[in-house]
């Protein structure tokens, strides 16, 4: 029974049980838990109708359990929800589910003959400059200018390519610039310089860039044939180049000429 | 099958038949597999498989039976609630054996019942509650004080005699 003392703050006993309730739920806000706790510490009556309340809920929680289902419908149940009887809603996707996967395929292909191809195009790109390379070195006549000197190499090819650049300062370095001559790759004119450090002749190729698709992971250094081969790009030029001199020989000609790009 | 053994509880409690139990359970995963695609995910799924296999007993002849027999009272704002003459003795539950609440609870009408179950039996929040009965919250908390009230009746009512 509710005591007069609380009955008065809750209102009327209806809410008093509703508040009491909600509190041995644990569903009364925290601050109304608080107060309606302290209450229940000093008011004898209350404690024991909340004590009386919590048997009651644990006795119907007890009970609550009370049927059990027959085991041969428990089987029943179980084979008609495992039963291999399409649902309306797989039926539906079945045909979505197909197209995407066949899409899904279709781009995947796409995308590893691109890929492919352009790796393709890549090697052949690097395998065609290494062949320019051979022939230079095989030819009697290597270049058609024939200098030491960048400032007579570079104007050289003023009007003979779409484009143009610069060469290094190649005082206090092994390299000599033997000379140069008109180079093509894929029906685009570019510059084949020679340089010569020790007994190795190194091309240096210039080529206005077409897409990097052409040219994708040899930014790096690479080895093709034992040929050395190094390649960047350059304010839209890309620069090859190819020597049998030593690794070390070729990347520091890669710098003196990037440097001077 | 998650909350099988659970849902057939409280069907056959519902139904209080064994039969009628099993075409209830049956017939609530039938509609629940049907219609799964209505369930959203994140929302209570117990609260939803609960409602329908309400839902489908409340559209059965035992049902619609149950719901015509509920008491006037259910709901209605009567004022205060009879007092009830506390002696020590009655404090307690003095026979809180099983089989005397299960018998008590078996009288109750079966919205309080129910909303006893899922509260003690089921360990529902108000809100889960709320959910599977599609009532609101407020009335969530009053009827289950009137069941409470109800269920200590019929106990005192079946020891008495």
């Amino acid at each position: 029974m509710a005591c007069e003392h609380w009955t008065e703050k809750a209102g009327t006993e209806k809410g008093w049980t509703e508040k009491l309730d909600a509190y041995l739920d644990g569903e009364l806000p925290a601050d109304e838990a608080r107060a309606l706790d302290e209450h229940l510490r000093g008011c004898s009556s209350c404690a024991a109708e909340g004590l009386r309340k919590v048997q009651q809920k644990r006795a119907v929680a007890a009970a609550g359990l009370r049927f059990t289902p027959d085991p041969a419908f428990r089987a029943r149940i179980q084979k008609s929800i495992a039963a291999p009887r399409p649902m309306p809603w797989k039926r539906l996707w079945l045909p979505v589910f197909v197209t995407a996967t066949a899409t899904a395929l279709l781009i995947a292909g796409a995308l590893f003959l691109n890929l492919q191809g352009d790796r393709r195009s890549e090697g052949q790109l690097i395998s065609e400059l290494v062949d320019q390379h051979v022939a230079t070195l095989a030819s009697a006549n290597p270049v058609d200018v024939v200098s030491t000197d960048r400032h007579t190499v570079k104007p050289w090819f003023a009007g003979k390519i779409p484009f143009t650049f610069n060469l290094p300062e190649l005082q206090d370095s092994p390299f000599v610039l033997v000379g140069g001559r008109v180079s093509y790759l894929g029906q685009a004119p570019g510059a084949e310089l020679i340089f010569r450090v020790r007994q190795h002749q190194i091309s240096v190729f210039i080529f206005q860039d077409r897409g990097t698709a052409d040219v994708r992971e040899n930014e790096g250094g690479r080895n093709v044939l034992s040929f050395e081969v190094r390649s960047w790009l350059h304010n839209g030029l890309r620069y090859f180049v190819i020597g049998d001199a030593s690794a070390q020989d070729l990347d520091k000609l890669s710098e003196l000429i990037r440097a001077a790009g | 099958m998650p909350l099988f053994d659970r849902l057939y509880n409280f069907a056959h409690w519902l139904t209080q038949d064994r039969q009628e139990a099993e075409d209830l359970v049956q017939e609530t995963y039938v509609k629940a597999l049907k219609g799964f695609s209505s369930f959203r995910p994140g929302t209570n799924f117990r609260a939803w498989i609960y409602q329908i296999l309400r839902n489908t007993f409340f559209t059965s002849r035992t049902g619609l039976k149950a719901a015509a027999t509920v008491p006037l009272d259910l709901e209605g704002d009567e004022g205060n609630l009879p007092a009830v003459n506390d002696t020590p003795e009655s404090i307690l539950l003095q026979r809180s054996d099983r089989q005397l609440v299960q018998e008590a609870l078996g009288r109750l009408p079966v919205p309080y019942r129910e909303v006893l179950l899922l509260c003690e039996f089921e360990e529902m929040s108000y809100q889960e509650i709320s959910a599977t009965l599609t009532i609101p919250m407020g009335t969530v908390m009053s009827r289950l004080s009137r069941a409470r009230r109800a269920l200590r009746d019929a106990v005192q009512e079946l020891q008495g005699k």
